[in-house]
Parts: structure tokens; C-alpha cells; sequence
């Protein structure tokens, strides 16, 4: 028998929500049903923080509070979860650390993105190790807009507020709110609606393949961040949505000696130290993808799924050999990443298939790794040009190499001439480097369009082999790099 | 008086709503809570970019469920006309269809959801013809929004043919989305009578007023327009808030229920109007030092498709034109291309930023040209000694405030030792380069349309001695609202807690000027001056007469009113006004002086005074993909004597990031179709935090307005913005260092694009 009705934590008491709407988004729930109405709707697309909440969720014994873009995320998706919102957080007319940090700081002028980035940092109030530095700050701001301050008094109020271990209601609840979220959870599917129009949840892999199969019709949804702009801006009147996050087995991370498995509701954000270890370039191009809200909803799996023609993982994850288990009610098939992306948003996922783990090969002793993330703006952009080379390397000669490209055609595709025009090239003689980068033009007929032009693009692309090569060359990154250089995040191991 | 008397004045005090911002409960029009039956509006927009509306067929809309009414051109009880000033913005498209979104019909549904849906079910019928959208589009078509405009100084040609050297150029200039947080939003309750109570996010409550009567065909006196805050301006919502007021009050006089209009931010992005881009023609002789001898500069502004407020945006691109420097020969002249496009509007500067970047980019060219630093150029260029008289005939009164300040900010910033740093890294740095600029700014503070210089206040003293501050200067963030509640707190010598703020209303202050041109505080701080003062002033004569003790020895202090030798509370005072029937209410007046400007001459002093700054800003450029990051920038900068210090040094900094974002990332890209193709937050890169350099110093530049402004300060809306210009010609000089024998052809935006088709034309081999 399945739960008619999804259950979350707020302010100490449960809730029980039933009989909404499949696309009712959390905001809209806020703003229109509770009418808590401090969350503000900036964008509707999960780039500008306005609607910043934090969900609480328990990992490992205690609850762990995460920023969520709510404007695109589905009401359905808070169950067993705490749901924090800006009008939270001061309790009996005392203000947060965080936000008389805020206003000590002048960190607000207009006021309209405040709740947002009160809520950004409350979540980095409570889980960011200490001491916290300027960067670890603009990691937590960089999906939240601020067009007034210039942010300098927004990161000075964070670092005041977040100089010493949280202390703070929450923190001292954080055990017993643990407990009341445990009480929460059961193994139980949700099924909310009719056969025409529901929200899903199902609890288990059985259920979810047995309901797929009776609805291939309906849209599968991990974490949202994609299919939540179906709703806001396509106006596309989706009826029957199942959601992933509660299936059991989706969310492991398996770490064995030479792979690294990732079931595919498994977050950016929980996936980071993991994909992060394979490679120091994997940790940044993770650390600048979406934003802090982005990675805590947005999943490997469906970053894959969705099919972008950029996705800026996807790339990467091909040059370093990944495959794709997909799985239809009971069968289950495994084929390379390369191969799922057919044509411009159009994937080798059958009806009723869905993508069930996503296995990444370790890199070996003579294998070396670099990508490279080029987009207008460094943190929360999406990529004009998303380059990933794995090169085997045969003592000081390229023997063997993995290239992969996104933003350069309808699809994340490996650059199979330029692969073949690496093999042998000495990583010594740049002269020889030049029929690689004069290859990638054979790969690729970019297009132009609002993020770059295609002659840019093609010259990106050929100067990225270069720096690929040089960097391997040399060993090293600061030379070549204005962010993310190698070295940098190697001493701050 | 100064800091050492002064007790709220020139203090760091918070944004008075700072503590409601960080709790959530400071309320803007979407947060109000509404009344039962409230209905919500979306518009239907124009697919076509130009043509004509052959047909409309909204049966299918107006049978949606939950669908009200649907509005149209025949719905419109008054004139069809939301612009300003020129009649040419229509409320709804009649036939012609002049930009693509443009409005053609509303619909008003129960809820926001319904509405949004059911626009999409309109059938229309459009007649197309090939759109105008670039500036060459409208060079070809001659097509303009207002006649062109030009004035000089001599004989220009003349002079930059008889020069030793001579360059000329053109040079691209991007737009700028305001990208406000809060997006266009109004909410129209109807009264009784036909009359409508407003509320809107507007930086001009009075041309809200103004233009829903025109369109309802009521008095003026018929409608409130109320503004208690804005989610952000920056000159989007100065003309631009209007339409979106007006669907929502046209919308509860026929359905005569209360009615809301939100903007999707994509919607906000299409509908609105932002910074015009330019191009910039440019000619200029110099001698050997690198001074100007003659410039000229055609300015052609791409207005979009209705003239807004695009007059005096490019009066003042051509008021700024010369920047800091003095032009012995000079020829300005503008065009106001017409494209169909949304009209650009008001944006942080007014145009100002555009003609003033243009200088410098022609500064820098003359020190690539003569092979002069680029800073030893601008010094040898500014106005000085007897060269002091703008193209437009002003004097600039005080020359050395800006060299003094250029100079001191040279020795803090350590430019010249930086200069050869950088040059030595470079000279070992194949790839990577850096690049170091610094540039000045000298803005003109006033509207140039003199009658807009004026200001009203009203203050009411209640008989607690609380007081209630209302005036016409709306708040968007910039912090005006406590700024002036500290000079009526300083005026009646009481904390400022018992100053009660309250929401800017037609209905308190009319016929306002709007919050804009940096002239907030300026005008309406001295309007509630005189407000609070003139109550001041009864209450002295009352205290005199009931005292026996001479005016000149009461004085207002401390929450007390000190008369001869003993003192009594404010509150008791007032209290005793009222009973010996004293007026303690007051609308205090302000108009600026020594201002004037004959247009048809291109002669006069359109400003009331200039405020000065500068910044020297350091980059770092990937040679290899244009990727670029601000390093260190300084800032000295003159708000004249502050009034709030916190609240100036929040403006200049993000002023500076503001116009950062315009010279780096924030890109508008239209189609040839005119569909703008980067229109949200996913496609439309605006500076987040980690864009903002580590090393970042900001200082005000000691210096009290040698004009009579509120307690000598100096506006700063503004100003800041342009600061920003060093970062736009530090990357140049970085890409300079490529081939120090090539001028850079680096336009703005400088995206990693632009950059690195800079950096691939100074290595010899153009990107396609």
C-alpha cells in the first residue's frame, strides 16, 4: 500500500502535505500555500539563489543541511526531509550569526536576493570545515546573484559569522532532529494523485521498474534541475512525474581498487570527493559545476540521462572510458558513455529504460588526466567548450589517448582523429603536436551560437590540445592556468 | 558643522531595512498579502520582431478555464501610449509590431499559472517584413528615433589634420541588462469612483501616476501610486516600470478587482529595455607627448525601436564624451538609431559610461601609438590651469581635485613599480599576461532636463515626538531612505528610531522627479532639510515666546530641546506646540541652483557640479582561450563629505562590479531575427562573488563639494560604474604586451571571445 502523501520536518513539528499538483515546486508551495512569502523567485531556473532553502537530511548519523534552489524543485521531493526557510532562522527576535553578520556588514542594499544568500551561508554555517577561506565563501555564493553589494561585504559577513564551529539552534537540535527524520523515513512507496496525473516516489528498484513499465510515459526525475525548467519557462503540462531520490540502491557510491561506481541519483555534491580522488582536474571542473544549490539537487545520473549537448561532466567521463548500466524492468544492459549519446537530445535509452549506475575507471600508474572547463564567466556557466584528454602514456610518447569534447557538436563526442593523430607524439618535441591540434578541426564543425561563435570555438578546441600536451609535458599547471592550477589543489591536500 | 558635532550624519549606519532583508520580512509588492479574488496578469507577446498584426484571435484564451478577460487595444479607455515622454511606446500593439515580445494583449486569470498558459493560446496573424537590429540595419535604413544632434568647440578636422599624428578608429561598445533581483511587478487595486490605488516597483511613482490616468482616462488625482522599496533599479525601472503599472491598473478597472502583474524573469528579459550599445566612430590628432590637439566622435546609439528615454541618454554619452581631458578642437555628435529591437533605457549612467569609455579607449590608442604609458597620456590630457572649459562650454571648477586625486591613488596603488612587475612577468610568461590600468572618471552630477532638478518632502512632528518622513526619492536599494532620516534626525537633534520611514506615495508628495541621475539624497535630502527645518523653526519660536529665552540660545540636541539654561524632552515640546496650536507638519521644496542649459546652442552648465574618482585595476589573460580574472583593483573616490560612509563605499563597490560585469561577461546577443538569444540568468552572465578580485581597496577621497549640497556630500549612484573602465583597458594592456607595435581591437564586452580574438589578430593569424 502506498503513502497518498509526502512527509517532511519544519520547525520542530511534522508535516504531512497530500492531494498537490505533480508540478507544484517547492517555491510555489511557499509563497502560495503557506504564505511564508520570504523566498523570493528571482529566475525560476535554479541560476540566481533568490529561493535559496536548506533541506536538511540525515547521512551518517546526523542531519546534514544542503542550499536548494526551490524554484525548481518539486514539492514531492522534500519527503523526510527538514525544510529550513529564511523566516527560520531567528529565534525569539534574536538574529542568526549569520544574518547580524549580514547586516553588521552592510551585506544587503536592495534586499531582494538576501533570504537566499542567508540561506547559502546558513548551510555552509553549519557543515564548512573551519578555518573557512575566501574561496570556500565564493564556492558557496556562486549560484547566488547579487547585483548590488559588488559581494566584498556579503564574503566578509561569512567569514565573521562562520570564524568558529557552528553553534547555533540547529546544531544543538542536530541529534534529535536526526531521530525525528529517522522516525520519518519508511520503506514505503508514495503514490500521490491518479493514474493520469501523480508524483511518484517509489521506494525500491521493483517498484520503480514495475510503474515505469506500466507508465513509460511518464517523466523520470532525479534531481530536478533540468526538467524543473520544463515546468517554469517550456510551460510543458507535465502529468505524471516519478520521482528517483527514494529508490534504495540508486544513491551508493561503490569505490573499488580500479572503478568507481555511481548509482544514479547520487548527487553532484556526494559525488565530489569520490569522482574528485580519480583526478585533482575532476575535483575543479566538479567544484565549478551549476552551483552549490545545482550540485546538492542535480545527479550524475541525470546530468547523463538528460542528454545536454554540453553537460559538462559527460565529457570527461568518456575520456576516461566510463560505461552506462541501463536497466529495463528486469533487464539490464552495459555499453560504453560514447555510445548513449546518439544525436542532439537524442539518447540510446529505450521506452521504459532508465539509467541505473554509471561505472568510472580509475586512472593507472602511466595514465594521466586533464580537462578543461571554458565558459564566459568562471563559476556557474556553462561551458562554450568542455575539453577532457586522457593520454596513456609510453615513458615520455603518448601510446595511447582518450579525447572527448562538448559545446563542439550536438552531443559530448570523443575526437577519434585527433585520438589517432596523439598516438606516438612525443610530449618533448612540441613540433610534433601539430597534426593533433590540426586534427581537431577534422573532429568537429562546431556551431556558432549565444555562447560563443564557431570560430572560437575551433580555436579553443586546437589550443587545448596544445595545453594538454604541454601540461604533461611539464608537469606542471601555473604557467598555463589562471584557476584550478594543478599544484594549488595538490597543497591544499 | 562637522564630524565632531554632527550626531547621525556622516555616521555608518546600516540600511534601515538591512535586519527585515536578512529575515525575509521586508515586503515587496509580490509579498503583499492579497486581497480575496485578486487576479493575476501575463502578456501576450509579439512572435514577429517588425510587421503588421493582421489578426488577433484570443477565443481560445478567453475560453480557457480560469480565464477573466482577456485586454486588447479596444480595451483601452484612454490614449494607447505608455512612454515618457514622445508618444511612441504603445500599451498594447494596435497594428504595427515594432520588436519581438512586444505586448500585444494581457490576460487576466485567477492565477499566474492559468494566465501564463493561456497567452500561449492566442492565433495571430502577422504580416512580416525583415527586421532592423543592428546599428548598420538602421545606418542603412536611416532610420532614427529623434533627430540628430551634435556641438563643438572649433575647428575639429582642421585640427586633427594639422596634428603631428593622427589616428581613427571605430570602436563597439555592448549593452547592459539591469538584471534587478526583483523582477517588473505591480499590483492595482481599484477604489471607488473609477480611481486606483498603485502599487509598483518604479523608480518615478509620479509618471506611474501620471500614465495610468492617461491610459484610464482619469485625473491624476484619481491615482496613488505607492513604492515602499524596489528589489533593484539601476535605471530599469525609471520609465520602464510604467507598462507593467498600467496593464495591471487597466486590468482591475475592467474585471474591478484587484489585479497583479509579475514578470517572468525571460519575460522582464524581452519586454524590457536596457543600456544601449554603441558605436563609436572616432578621429583624433595629438602631438608627440601624446596630447590631444582635435577629436571627433560620432556616437551612434542604438535606441531600439521607440525614443524612451534615449535623448537624454545620448545627450549624456556626448556630456562625457571628454571625460577628464581637455580638447583644445573637439566635434561631438550623436545618433539615435532606430531598430526593432525593446527600446533601450536608463541604465546606471545614462550614457555616460559609453562616451566616456570611448575617451579612454582613444587615450589608450594614443599611447600605443606614441609608445607613452598609457597613465602619462591621461595626465598629460587633463583639464588644467586655464584649459578647463568642457566641448559644452562648462567650466570645470575644480581641475586639480581630479589630478590630486589621481595622483595620490598612482603612489597608494603602486602603479609604476606594478607596471614593471608585470612587464618583467610577461617578458617570461608565453601564455599567461598581465596587464595594468589605471583611469579616471569625472561624471556630472544633475538631470540634464533642468526642471527635473527639484524635490518635496513631508514631515509631520506627532505629539509623542515621533516623526513621520516621507519624500519623493524612492528606495531601490541604494540606501536612500536612511540617509535621509539621518539629516531629519540631525535636524531635530533625536535618535533615529524615532524617525518613522515610510513608503514613497503620490499621495503625500506629488509631481516627483525621478529616483535617478544620482540625485536622490542630493534633492530630497535637502527637501526634507528644509521640511524638518521650517518645523524646527516654530518650534524655536514657540520656545522663545513661552521661555522668554532668545532664538539663538535654544538648540535641539540629544532627544532634547536645550532652551537658555534649562532643557525639556522633543516629545514634551511638541506636545506643547500642539497645544499652543503650532504647526508641526511641513512639505519642504527643493530646487537645484546655478543650473542651466540652452540645448539648441549645445552651451550652458548642465551640472551642478562633477564628482571625481578613479581605479587602478590588475588582470591576468589566458592567451591561449581568452579566459581572464580581475586581480587587484584600487579605488579612490570622491563622494564629496559623506553622509553615511557605509552606504557610499557599498555603492562605489558595487558600482564598479556592475560595470565590471557590463566590460566582461554580460553579453547581449540578438538573433537576426531579433529574438534575443541571452535572456536569463543561464545564458546572461552577470559577476558573482568569485569574479570580485581577492585584493579589492576602496577609499573615499577627503574632499567637502565646494558646492552648497546636503552637508557638502557628493552624489553616488553613478560615478562608480565607470570605474570600471580599468579593467576594460587593463585587459587591453595585456593583450598589448603580445606585440607592443599593434594597437589592441578589443571591443566591450571583453569576453574570453573578444579577448582572445584580440590576442589571435596581434599574433597575425585572425580567428574566422
Amino acid at each position: 500500500m502506498a503513502r497518498d502523501a509526502i512527509r517532511f520536518w519544519r520547525n520542530g513539528q511534522p508535516i504531512e502535505v497530500s492531494g498537490f499538483h505533480p508540478r507544484t515546486t517547492l517555491l510555489d508551495y511557499l509563497r502560495l500555500q503557506e504564505r511564508r512569502v520570504g523566498t523570493k523567485e528571482g529566475c525560476a531556473e535554479g541560476d540566481c539563489g533568490a529561493c535559496t532553502v536548506a533541506l536538511g537530511r540525515v547521512r551518517g548519523g546526523r542531519v546534514h543541511y544542503e542550499p536548494i534552489n526551490a524554484c525548481i524543485l518539486l514539492l514531492g521531493q522534500i519527503d523526510g526531509a527538514e525544510l529550513v526557510t529564511i523566516e527560520d532562522l531567528a529565534k525569539s527576535g534574536e538574529l542568526h550569526p549569520v544574518q547580524s553578520s549580514m547586516v553588521a556588514h552592510h551585506g544587503s542594499q536592495c534586499g531582494f536576493c538576501t533570504p537566499g544568500i542567508v540561506m547559502s551561508l546558513f548551510t555552509l554555517y553549519q557543515e564548512a570545515e573551519r578555518p573557512l577561506d575566501r574561496e570556500r565563501i565564493n564556492d558557496a555564493l556562486a549560484g547566488n546573484l547579487c547585483r548590488c553589494t559588488g559581494y566584498r561585504p556579503i564574503v566578509e559577513a561569512a567569514l565573521d559569522a562562520c570564524a568558529s564551529a557552528p553553534h547555533d539552534a540547529f546544531s544543538q537540535a542536530n541529534e534529535t532532529t536526526a531521530r525525528s527524520l529517522d522516525e520519518l523515513t519508511d520503506g514505503q512507496d508514495i503514490f500521490i494523485g491518479s493514474d493520469t496525473c501523480f508524483f511518484a516516489a517509489p521506494a525500491s528498484e521493483a517498484s520503480l521498474a514495475a510503474l515505469y513499465a506500466q507508465h513509460p510515459d511518464a517523466t523520470l526525475v532525479a534531481g530536478c534541475t533540468d526538467v524543473g525548467l520544463w515546468i517554469t519557462k517550456g510551460m510543458v503540462e507535465l502529468e505524471k512525474i516519478i520521482w528517483l531520490g527514494r529508490v534504495a540502491g540508486l544513491d551508493w557510491i561503490e569505490d573499488s581498487a580500479d572503478t568507481l561506481t555511481i548509482g544514479a541519483t547520487v548527487t553532484h555534491t556526494q559525488a565530489f570527493a569520490s569522482l574528485g580522488s580519480i583526478d585533482r582536474d575532476l575535483s575543479e571542473l566538479m567544484r565549478r559545476f551549476g552551483s552549490a544549490q545545482v550540485r546538492a539537487s542535480g545527479t550524475v545520473g541525470g546530468n547523463i540521462a538528460n542528454g545536454s549537448p554540453i553537460g559538462d561532466l559527460a565529457p570527461a567521463l568518456i575520456a576516461l572510458g566510463s560505461t552506462l548500466e541501463l536497466c529495463q524492468g528486469e533487464n539490464t544492459r552495459v555499453i560504453p558513455l560514447d555510445n548513449f549519446f546518439i544525436a542532439y537530445r537524442e539518447q540510446d535509452r529505450r521506452p521504459g529504460e532508465f539509467v541505473r549506475r554509471i561505472a568510472v575507471p580509475k586512472l593507472k600508474a602511466h595514465e594521466t588526466f586533464r580537462a578543461y572547463k571554458v565558459s564566459k564567466r568562471f563559476d556557474e556557466d556553462i561551458s562554450a567548450v568542455m575539453g577532457a584528454f586522457k593520454f596513456m602514456l609510453d615513458g615520455r610518447r603518448v601510446a595511447e589517448a582518450r579525447v572527448a569534447f562538448g559545446g563542439m557538436a550536438g552531443i559530448p563526442k570523443r575526437a577519434t582523429e585527433t585520438e589517432a593523430a596523439l598516438v606516438g607524439v612525443s610530449l618533448d618535441d612540441p613540433s610534433s603536436w601539430g597534426e593533433a591540434m590540426a586534427a581537431i578541426a577534422r573532429d568537429y564543425q562546431p556551431l556558432g551560437d549565444h555562447r560563443a561563435s564557431a570560430a572560437y570555438r575551433a580555436t579553443v578546441a586546437r589550443n587545448l590540445v596544445f595545453k594538454a600536451l604541454s601540461e604533461t609535458a611539464s608537469g606542471e599547471t601555473r604557467a598555463t592556468r589562471i584557476i584550478g592550477q594543478r599544484e594549488a589543489l595538490e597543497a591544499a591536500e | 558643522m562637522d564630524a565632531e558635532t554632527l550626531r547621525h550624519v556622516r555616521k555608518p549606519l546600516p540600511h534601515d531595512s538591512g535586519p527585515k532583508h536578512v529575515q525575509g520580512v521586508a515586503q515587496y509588492i509580490d509579498d503583499i498579502r492579497e486581497p480575496e479574488g485578486t487576479l493575476h496578469v501575463a502578456v501576450g507577446q509579439a512572435p514577429k520582431a517588425r510587421g503588421r498584426l493582421v489578426s488577433l484571435d484570443v477565443s481560445a484564451v478567453r475560453n480557457a478555464p480560469g480565464v477573466i478577460a482577456v485586454l486588447t487595444v479596444a480595451d483601452i479607455p484612454g490614449k494607447n501610449d505608455v512612454s515618457p515622454a514622445f508618444g511612441d511606446d504603445p500599451l498594447f500593439v494596435d497594428s504595427e509590431i515594432s520588436f519581438l515580445g512586444q505586448a500585444v494583449f494581457a490576460v487576466v486569470a485567477t492565477s499566474r499559472d492559468i494566465a501564463r498558459r493561456a497567452v500561449k493560446k492566442a492565433v495571430m496573424e502577422i504580416e512580416s517584413e525583415t527586421p532592423s537590429i543592428t546599428v548598420e540595419d538602421a545606418l542603412a535604413r536611416g532610420e532614427t528615433v529623434l533627430p540628430d544632434y551634435s556641438y563643438g568647440r572649433g575647428d575639429a578636422d582642421a585640427a586633427i589634420a594639422t596634428a603631428p599624428h593622427k589616428l581613427e578608429g571605430q570602436f563597439r561598445i555592448g549593452g547592459q541588462e539591469h538584471f534587478y533581483l526583483e523582477g517588473q511587478v505591480a499590483f492595482a487595486i481599484p477604489g471607488e469612483d473609477g480611481d486606483v490605488h498603485v502599487y509598483s516597483s518604479t523608480q518615478h511613482p509620479t509618471e506611474v501616476q501620471h500614465v495610468v490616468a492617461r491610459v484610464l482616462d482619469i485625473p491624476d488625482s484619481y491615482v496613488t501610486c505607492e513604492t515602499r522599496r524596489m528589489g533593484g533599479g539601476f535605471g530599469g525601472k525609471e520609465s520602464q516600470a510604467t507598462q507593467w503599472a498600467v496593464t495591471a491598473a487597466l486590468a482591475a478597472r475592467i474585471t474591478g478587482r484587484p489585479c497583479k502583474i509579475r514578470l517572468d524573469r525571460d519575460d522582464d528579459f524581452l519586454l524590457t529595455g536596457k543600456r544601449h550599445d554603441f558605436r563609436c566612430d572616432w578621429r583624433v590628432g595629438f602631438d608627440d607627448e601624446g596630447r590631444i590637439q582635435g577629436y571627433g566622435v560620432d556616437l551612434l546609439a542604438r535606441c531600439g525601436y521607440s525614443a524612451d528615454l534615449s535623448a537624454g541618454v545620448v545627450d549624456r554619452a556626448m556630456f562625457h564624451a571628454d571625460n577628464a581631458y581637455w580638447m583644445p578642437a573637439v566635434h561631438i555628435s550623436s545618433k539615435r538609431l532606430k531598430t526593432n529591437t525593446v527600446s533601450n533605457t536608463a541604465f546606471r549612467g545614462f550614457g555616460g559610461p559609453q562616451g566616456m569609455l570611448a575617451i579612454e579607449h582613444v587615450m589608450d590608442q594614443i599611447a600605443w601609438a606614441t609608445g607613452r604609458d598609457p597613465l602619462d597620456v591621461r595626465y598629460a590630457n587633463f583639464y588644467r590651469g586655464a584649459e578647463n572649459l568642457t566641448p559644452y562650454g562648462m567650466e570645470v571648477e575644480e581641475p586639480d581635485t581630479l589630478h590630486n586625486l589621481v595622483r595620490t591613488l598612482e603612489e597608494t596603488s603602486n602603479y609604476r613599480i606594478r607596471r614593471e612587475e608585470i612587464a618583467a612577468f610577461n617578458a617570461s610568461s608565453p601564455i599567461m599576461k598581465r596587464g595594468i590600468a589605471l583611469t579616471p572618471v569625472k561624471f556630472g552630477i544633475s538631470f540634464t532636463l533642468t526642471h527635473m532638478n527639484q524635490a518635496g518632502a513631508l514631515v509631520h512632528v506627532y505629539q509623542d515626538g515621533s516623526v513621520h518622513l516621507n519624500h519623493g526619492g524612492t528606495e531601490m536599494g541604494q540606501g536612500l531612505y536612511i540617509k535621509v532620516a539621518q539629516v531629519v534626525a540631525e535636524e531635530f537633534g533625536i535618535g533615529m528610531e524615532r524617525v518613522r520611514i515610510t513608503a514613497t506615495t503620490t499621495a503625500k508628495v506629488p509631481n516627483t522627479s525621478p529616483t535617478a541621475a544620482s540625485s536622490g539624497s542630493d534633492l530630497n535630502g535637502m527637501a526634507a532639510k528644509i521640511a524638518a527645518g521650517t518645523i524646527k523653526k516654530r518650534m524655536i519660536a514657540y520656545a522663545s515666546e513661552a521661555y522668554s529665552v532668545p532664538e539663538d540660545q535654544i538648540e535641539f540636541r540629544d532627544e532634547r530641546v536645550f532652551i537658555g539654561n534649562e532643557s525639556i524632552p522633543f516629545d514634551e515640546l511638541a506636545k506643547k506646540c500642539i497645544l499652543a496650536r503650532v504647526q508641526l507638519s511641513e512639505a519642504g521644496h527643493y530646487k537645484t541652483p546655478k543650473i542651466t542649459w540652452d540645448r539648441a546652442k549645445g552651451t550652458g552648465r548642465p551640472f551642478f557640479y562633477f564628482a571625481y574618482g578613479a581605479a587602478c585595476s590588475e588582470v591576468i589573460v589566458d592567451t591561449l582561450t581568452g579566459e581572464n580574472k580581475l586581480l587587484r583593483t584600487d579605488i579612490l573616490h570622491d563622494v564629496g563629505r559623506s553622509l553615511n560612509p557605509a552606504i557610499d563605499v557599498g555603492q562605489i563597490e558595487g558600482g564598479f562590479v556592475q560595470g565590471m560585469g557590463w566590460l566582461t561577461t554580460e553579453e547581449l546577443v540578438f538573433s537576426k531575427e531579433g529574438h534575443l538569444l541571452t535572456h536569463a540568468p543561464s545564458t546572461y552572465k552577470i559577476p558573482v562573488a568569485s569574479d570580485v578580485p581577492a585584493d579589492f581597496r576602496v577609499a573615499l577621497y577627503p574632499n567637502a563639494n565646494r558646492e552648497e549640497t546636503i552637508y557638502r556630500s557628493k552624489a553616488v549612484g553613478e560615478p562608480p560604474l565607470m570605474l570600471a573602465n580599468s579593467v576594460f583597458c587593463a585587459l587591453a594592456d595585456a593583450i598589448h604586451s603580445l606585440d607592443p607595435s599593434k594597437p589592441v581591437p578589443l571591443n566591450a564586452p571583453a569576453t574570453p571571445e573578444a579577448v582572445l580574438r584580440a590576442c589571435e589578430s596581434l599574433r597575425g593569424r585572425p580567428m574566422g
